[in-house]
Formats: C-alpha cells, structure tokens, sequence
C-alpha cells in the first residue's frame, strides 16, 4: 500500500519553508547567471532546470511526494545522464587537443602573441606604494600609477624622480605573474609590456582581429576562419594552430570504419572485448559453482575457514590485487617465471605475446571474479529442494546427472540477471585492463594506440587520455558505439529480472 | 541424504580436501608473496619465500617514515602512502554519506509514497545503472574543465569535483535499500498515517530507525566502492598531493622505477583495513545484492 500523499499535511506554517526555498532557488539562480556570463551556457541551462525544479517541487504542496526523489533524481541526471549525452556530442565534434579551445579562446590566444622589439627593451624597477607598486623605468626616467599586480591592468607612465623604495630584484620576480599582465602607456602613447625578468619594451602582436573572422598577419597576410574544420586558414590554404572546438557532423564514425589504420584495431579490439567479457563470465560462474558445490557437501568438514579463505581475492581492494599480479607476472623478475623455469625451465613473454598476455588477464580475472559467483551460488543452491535430488538419486542418477538435471536448471534462472550484470562490468572492466597491461602489447600497423589486450573502455580511455593527441572526439564516437551495446546488455537484463520475478510470483500464486 | 559406503565416503572426503588445499595454496599464493617481499631486502624479487635478511625498511617508507640502512644511508619515501590513504578516505566517507542520503529517501520515496510515474522512473533507474559512469569519462573530464573556470575547487584536480561525480552512484544503492523497505509491514505506516504523522514523520521516525543495518550495509558498500575506484580519479586528480591510494599504487610499478619491495608494504597497509571491513560486510552485500535485483 501507499501512503497518500495528497491528502491535506498538517505541518504548521508553510512560511519558513517557503523562505528557505525561496533563498536556494536565487542562489542557483545566481550561479546560473554567473555560469552563463562566463560562456558556459550548457552548464548555466542545467543550473537553470536545477533551480526551476526545485522551487517548483519544494514550493508547491501537491509536490510532496517528489521532494523525496528529487535530489536522487537530480543526481542521476545531472552525473550521469548529462555526462552520457555530452559524451554522444562531443563524439560529433573535432574536440582534441589540437582543436581543444572554444573559438574566441583560440582568437584570444593568436592575438596575444607576438614578438618584443629588442631596439625599445629597456631595464625596470617595481617601486612599493602603500599595499600597491608602481614601475620605475630608469633609462627614460618614468614612473607608472599605483597598479596592484594581482590582475591583468594597465597604466600610464610619466616623467617623475627615482622613488625611494625599490623593491629587491628577488622581490620583483615574485610578482612576475602580474608584471606579465601589465599594459603600460608611455606619454607619447606607446605601449609597452613586460618582455624579460629585467626589461620591458614594445611588444608587436603576430595577429590583430580585423574583422569576426578573419585575422591579419604581422605581414599583412589575411586568415580566415574556418568554421567547417575549426581551423585559421592563412592565403597559403594552411592550417594555422591552435583550432577550435566545431561540430564535424558523422566525420569521426566516418573514420572509424573507413580509416583502414583505424577499423582494423577496432574490430580486433571489439571481438577481444566480447571474448573477454563471455570468457571471464564463463570461467568464474564454473569456478564458482563448482566451488559452491563443494562447500555445500554436507560431509565436508572446516566449511567455515574454507569459506572465509576462498572469498579473500574478493575482499581485497582489486587495484591492489591486479598491481600485485602485474609485479608477480613481471617477465624478468616476476615470481611467476622464476618458479616456472625452476620447474619447466620455461619464461613466459607474459607481457610482449598477445595470446600470452590475453591468458594472463583471464587468468587474473578468475582470480578476482570467481568468489563472487561462489557467494551467489550458494545461496542460490540451497534453494534447490533436497528431495528433489534424493528422488533423482534413488532412481539410481550419478552425482553429475543430478547436478545437471535437477540442480543446474533451477538455479540458472534465478542466476541469468546476475551473469547479465557481470558480463556488463567486464565489458567495461577497464581497471583490469588499465592496471595489469594498460593494453599492450600495442597491435602493429595502426595509426592510434591499439593494443592487444585493449577492450573497447580501455581502447576509448587511451585515446582521450594517453599521449596520443587528447582524441575526445574520436573516442566519443567509440563511446556511443559502446553505449549502443550496453544499451542492449542492459534492456537483456531488465527483460530477463522482469521473467524470474514474473516466475516467482507466480509460483506463489500458484 | 543417501547412504553411503563409509569406504567410498572416506575416499570422497580426501579428494574434496585435498583439492581444497591445492586450491587454496594456487589462490593464496599472491598473498604470501607480497607478505615476503614487503620484508625482503631491495626491490627486486630474487630470493626465497622466507626472507634471509628480514628488513623492516619497506614498511617504515611506507608509514612515511625515514629508514637508515645499516651502511648509513638515509632512504626517503618514495610516495606519501599515507597521505593518499587519508584522500582516499576523506572522499569515501563524504561520498558514501552523500550517497547513503540520497539513496535511503529515494528508497523510502520510491517504496511507499504515490508518485506520478513512479514505475516509469524505477525503470528508467535501472536502465541508466547500467550505464558506468567510466564510459563518460570524456564528458566528465570536458565538464570539470569548464567548472574549473568558474572555481578552482569545482575543476579537475579537486577533491569536491570527485565526490560530486560519486554521488552518481545511487541508482543501485536506491534499488538495494528499495528492496528492503519493501519488506516491511505496510501496518507500520498505516498505523503511524492514523497518529496523523506526515509522510516524512513516517520516514524519519519509524523507517529510518528500522533500516540501520541495511544502510550500513549500503555504506560499507558504496565506501569500498569510491576507494576501489580508479578510472574517474586517475581522470581527474594530476598532482601526487591529491591522488587517492587507487591512483598512486600504479606509480609504484612504472618502467623507470620499478619499486616491489615498497609497493609489497604499502600494499598490505592500504589493503588490510579495507579487507577487513569488506569480510565483516560481505554476509549482508550477497543478500542485498541478489534481493535488490529480482525484489525490483
């Protein structure tokens, strides 16, 4: 039963709740504003909705009930359902490092350099005045306005007598920072900037802003801005760095499964991914089970310390565990190939053999994975009815003929949600991956990181986050082809914890 | 059960312990290692099981203290193990508590409060559960970027930002504690509705009392959760001042500095609290966890 909610609540006065409300709505309201001032209008948006819902559902009775969920709600939307749709964006655009800024950064960061004319370079010194400091300029014998050095500022210089107090040199790099910030006008109207540690002299801008998209050289050569490619294009029809962020439409799936150098990995990577993920179910449900069935032996005595030990490799923190195989698997001085070769007089190139090291990354996953589905199937196990086996026993069954036709097929239903979900986390098992081989040994012949042991998690993260260009974007594109096979994995599941609990209510009806 | 031949029962039992053993010596085989190497001397692992010269220097660089070898030399530690540990717990707790939070009034919401497209939301929960928040590590690291414009403390490298892309992690908890509220008896709110208690009179004084255990359950979990975590922190934490202990292990064991014997100590005194706790936790997560899936 529910409670229902619209029936009239006494709570007292509704005044200071409305006040409260009131308050942390102009709060997000503010901060929606700010957050759209500074050009983040996405975030300004989101911050908007956040503030919208909750006056409405805080402010307005008939919402009580959805105050309860409302921060739950928010949560999930806000980290991970913006994130993913963000993610399926940015797999559209250029977002790299090398077209890493948004346009009026990329402008900002061309028009600010330039070169310091070494003819006009002349010696300073930062004078202190009250909490602020003025520039000493000796050879012309100027001296600026109190500026405060924390800030971009400008000032303007005039003739005056050398001030007392001038700070020492090691002081006046302190404030480095600031004298790079600082414009300063000289009486005949010149501008000059801080161009060394010890100088200041006429600075000359590589690009000045002569229109809303075009820039024009120090040379007089016009760039152009190209909107399609997020790039500066100058006469010669190159490319002028750094790009911007644009929109590049089907480009990157374009290149994902035309660029020879790219679909090549990819499907390799793909099919790895998915035997990884089947295998490591496979094996550790087997080890499980089979475990689980031994320690349900009603003869078997120590069950408890047998338990306690078995479920250990689960207990442990994984990243320390994957960090301690990849020290023991270690090709030189591993413990592993030491008593390999003691014994068989054998070294596995655990390592730099693709196969080799497809093993040993099932192996480690058997290791983490199997206590797990142990723990499952045992309880899961003593729901199968005993009589049921004894019947099958008297009728003169083997042991393993009643396992596999009486107890097996009462516990894979009840089993299917939970080895749905584990093949999904080992889909995207990338700390595995990411802490024992990062991937390699790297697949010959591609042209991004690919390894043979990569799946596609580990495959997306090197490309976004590994020395290889920041491709954002391209990994995004991935994502999405990701997101599609999860999407997939995750409605089998729901249809299949939708049957098992259909099935169990209707054996109680029954 | 069936009779058996005591004979063939006796030969059972030997093979089933027997196979124990072999099992459990191949399982635990890691574990004895790093217990060896972490009093071995050097960092490279050529020697026998019980260490020849048992040195405690592994283990006072990794309680961040100073060793002096016999030789004279000062060794200095290579990481600050402990500094990391105490990150890595700071955000565990405040994220596990956030989480914790949400989740039980979501639970309590989601179980007994009629709410317009309730089934639709549970749904929908369930399906974005699915989806790791990993697979978004792109937009998560573009999104901190830009709030790091606004504040420092909001953008990459930053504490806060970290516990905020946590608290995502709700959608199972709110499954699990769903599951147990379902269980209790719908008298008890009845019950409180006729004393004329709210529905958040209900929640705080007779709901929340009542699901102690499980929401200890919940955050054990979801603590052990955040500090197992190293895709999202390793995104977003740079400076080794910062990083949480799942980030900084992976220092340890680079190609240029190869440090095992260190890495053996500071591994057994992160991992020992935290395997601890998980084994005292570990009864109720099965239960929680195969409960929470099939209740829905």
């Amino acid at each position: 039963m529910t409670i229902a909610a619209d029936i009239p609540v006494a709570e007292g006065s509704p005044l200071p709740r409305l006040i409260t409300v009131a308050a942390v709505s102009i709060a997000l309201l503010f901060g929606s504003f700010f957050l759209y001032q500074i050009a983040q209008p996405i975030y300004g948006v989101i911050m908007l909705a956040l503030a919208t819902g909750f006056a409405i559902i805080f402010g307005a009775n008939r919402f009580y009930g959805a105050r309860f969920i409302f921060p739950g709600v928010a949560a999930v939307l806000i980290f991970i359902a913006f994130p993913v749709v963000y993610t399926i964006y940015i797999g559209f655009t250029n977002y790299s490092s090398f077209n890493l800024l948004t346009y009026d950064r990329a402008v900002e960061v061309l028009t600010s350099r330039g070169s310091v004319d070494p003819d006009t370079e002349q010696p300073f010194a930062v004078a202190r005045d009250g909490d602020q400091f003025r520039i000493w300029l000796p050879d012309s014998g100027l001296l600026s306005d109190p500026v405060s050095l924390d800030d971009v500022a400008e000032a303007t210089l005039s003739p005056a007598n050398p001030p007392a107090d001038l700070l020492e040199r090691r002081d006046a790099i302190q404030l480095r920072s600031g004298l790079q910030a600082l414009t300063l006008t000289t009486p005949d109207g010149t501008i000059i900037q801080n161009a060394s540690l010890r100088t200041f002299g006429t600075f000359t801008p590589d690009y000045v802003r002569t229109g809303p998209n075009t820039l024009t050289r120090f040379d007089g050569a016009k760039l152009v801005a190209d909107h399609e490619t997020g790039f500066f294009v100058d006469e010669a029809g190159q490319n002028v760095p750094p790009g911007w962020r644009v929109g590049i439409g089907w480009d990157n799936f374009e290149r994902i499964f035309t660029s020879e150098g790219i679909r090549g990995p990819m499907v390799s990577i793909f099919i790895w991914t998915f035997v990884f993920a089947i295998a490591s179910v496979v094996l550790t449900f087997a080890l499980g089970l089979t475990l689980a069935v031994i320690l349900q032996w009603p003869h078997l005595r120590f069950k408890a310390v047998y338990r306690i030990l078995l479920i250990l490799p689960y207990a442990v923190p994984a990243f320390i565990s994957i960090l301690v195989f990849k020290g023991l698997f270690n090709q030189n001085f591993g413990e592993i190939n030491l008593i390999l070769e003691a014994l068989f007089g054998v070294r596995p190139n655990w390592f730099t053999d693709g196969n080799l090291a497809r093993v040993m990354v099932l192996i480690v996953n058997t290791w983490l994975g199997y206590p797990y589905m142990m723990l499952l199937a045992m309880g899961f196990l003593q729901a199968v009815p005993e009589d049921h086996k004894k019947a099958a026993a008297l009728e003169g069954a083997s042991a393993l003929r009643v396992f596999f036709t009486i107890t097996l097929p009462q516990i894979i239903p009840p089993f299917l949600p939970l080895l749905i979900a584990s093949f999904a986390f080992n889909f995207n098992n990338m700390v595995l991956i990411f802490l024992l081989t990062r991937g390699l040994p790297d697949i010959p012949g591609t042209v991004i990181p690919a390894g043979e042991t990569d799946i596609l998690a580990s495959f997306t993260y090197r490309l976004a986050f590994d020395n290889a260009g920041q491709q954002f974007g391209l990994a995004g594109a991935i994502t999405l082809l990701i997101f599609l096979v999860v999407a997939a994995i995750s409605y089998a599941n729901f249809v299949a914890i939708r049957r098992a609990a259909q099935k169990r209510s209707g054996r109680v009806s029954a | 059960m069936i009779v058996e031949r005591p004979k063939d029962l006796l030969v059972k039992k030997i093979l089933a312990h027997g196979f124990m053993l072999i099992f459990l010596a191949l399982i635990l085989f890691p574990f004895f290692m790093v217990l060896s190497i972490s009093f071995r001397e050097g960092n490279f692992s050529v020697g026998s099981i019980i260490p020849e010269n048992p040195t405690l220097e592994h283990w006072y660089l990794a309680f961040g203290l100073d060793y002096t070898r016999a030789d004279g030399t000062v060794v200095e530690p290579p990481y600050p193990v402990m500094l990391w540990m105490w990150n890595s717990i700071k955000i565990g707790l405040i994220a596990g508590l956030g989480v914790l939070a949400i989740a039980t009034i979501s639970a309590y919401a989601f179980s007994r409060i009629r709410i317009k497209g309730k089934g639709a939301m549970l749904d929908g929960l369930f399906l974005i559960q699915m989806f790791p928040t990993t697979l978004a590590l792109v937009a998560i690291y573009a999104i901190f970027d830009a709030l790091g414009e606004v504040s420092p403390i909001l953008g990459l490298n930053s504490h806060t930002a970290l516990v905020l892309i946590y608290l995502a992690g709700v959608t199972l908890h709110i499954w699990t504690i769903k599951g147990y509220f379902d269980s209790i008896d719908t008298a008890l709110d009845k019950a409180a509705a006729i004393d004329g208690a709210t529905p958040w009179q209900t929640f705080r004084f007779i709901f929340l009392p009542l699901a102690v255990p499980i929401m200890s359950v919940v955050f054990v979990l979801a603590f052990i959760g955040f500090i197992n975590d190293y895709p999202i922190a390793s995104v977003l934490i740079r400076s080794e001042d910062k990083m949480t202990l799942a980030v900084g292990s992976r220092l340890y064991l680079n190609e240029f500095q190869y440090l095992w014997g260190d890495f053996a100590a500071a591994a057994i005194l992160s991992g020992l609290p935290i395997t601890v706790v998980f084994l005292i936790a570990q009864r109720y997560l099965v239960s929680g966890l195969s409960d929470g899936a099939v209740k829905g």
